[in-house]
């Protein structure tokens, strides 16, 4: 869309992205960090578009179907982890794992 | 349009807040729904519609699918009941009922052609990259990376189903 300015979505992005890691900086519990990479993922691919609108090019949305890969992996392999973690700590709360080896 | 634009990244930013502010894991996964549904159509008003409709279908059917299964999967047991008595309670849904209401009139409103030139597309000063075009750079220009996403996932595939096997 030309008439929206391209720094009004890029400060939209910017805005969804630091909304996204405050929620991995303060919460603890694992299925919420996860949700808060999806924002920050999503968020990426927010500003991919509207670079890609700015130009007028199909790369940028080309670049947002990349991402929704990653996420889709990411988030796949995080839930996995999540379900073991519960299954090894009893608990979600990610300050549980802060060892790298067993108690 | 633009008022179209400012609404949904409005909703996106309100219900992403939520989202990091919700005790309540259900709470926090329908406020992203919401969030994800924003997107989307902020992605439409920038005129990416192909992107907007993968963003509905992976971001808000997919991988929301997943977090519900693993939430859950992690919340067996006792407190499964009283939990599910506290998802039916008016004050866990009537927020993000009100949000996505919000984007529902939105769409519907550029559905209609409203703010659009007569053909009821979205004005025609505006640039819009359609599927074909993005379809042609995806198969074209970026084929590796395509072959490297796919790569990818199946990695994520065997990793999940590997992380989640019971040991013996």
């Amino acid at each position: 869309m030309a008439d929206v300015p391209m720094e009004y979505g890029l400060i939209l992005a910017a805005i969804l992205f630091l909304l996204g890691l405050t929620g991995v900086l303060v919460r603890r519990n694992i299925i919420f960090i996860l949700a808060s990479i999806e924002i920050m993922l999503s968020a990426a691919g927010l500003a991919f578009v509207v670079a890609g609108a700015h130009w007028g090019m199909a790369d940028g949305q080309v670049m947002v179907i990349f991402i929704l890969a990653v996420a889709a992996a990411e988030v796949s392999v995080g839930l996995a982890l999540a379900l073991r973690f519960r299954r090894l700590f009893g608990t979600l709360d990610i300050d549980a794992a802060d060892r790298l080896r067993d108690r | 349009m633009n008022v179209a634009f400012y609404i949904a990244g409005g909703v996106a930013v309100v219900s992403t807040f939520m989202v990091i502010t919700r005790a309540h894991a259900i709470h926090a996964l329908l406020y992203l729904v919401v969030s994800f549904l924003s997107l989307a159509l902020v992605f439409y008003v920038l005129g990416a519609p192909f992107v907007a409709a993968l963003q509905v279908i992976i971001y808000a059917g997919a991988i929301m699918v997943l977090f519900l299964f693993a939430v859950m999967l992690l919340n067996l047991g006792r407190e499964a009941r009283a939990q599910e008595r506290e998802w039916l309670r008016l004050r866990a849904w009537i927020g993000p009922s009100i949000l996505a209401a919000v984007l529902l009139a939105e769409l519907v409103y550029l559905a209609a052609g409203g703010g659009a030139g007569a053909a009821g597309l979205p004005a025609p000063a505006s640039i819009i990259v359609g599927p074909k075009e993005v379809g042609a750079s995806l198969f074209g220009t970026y084929l590796l990376g395509v072959e490297l996403a796919s790569i990818l996932l199946l990695a994520g595939l065997v990793g999940a189903h590997r992380l989640t096997r019971e040991e013996e």
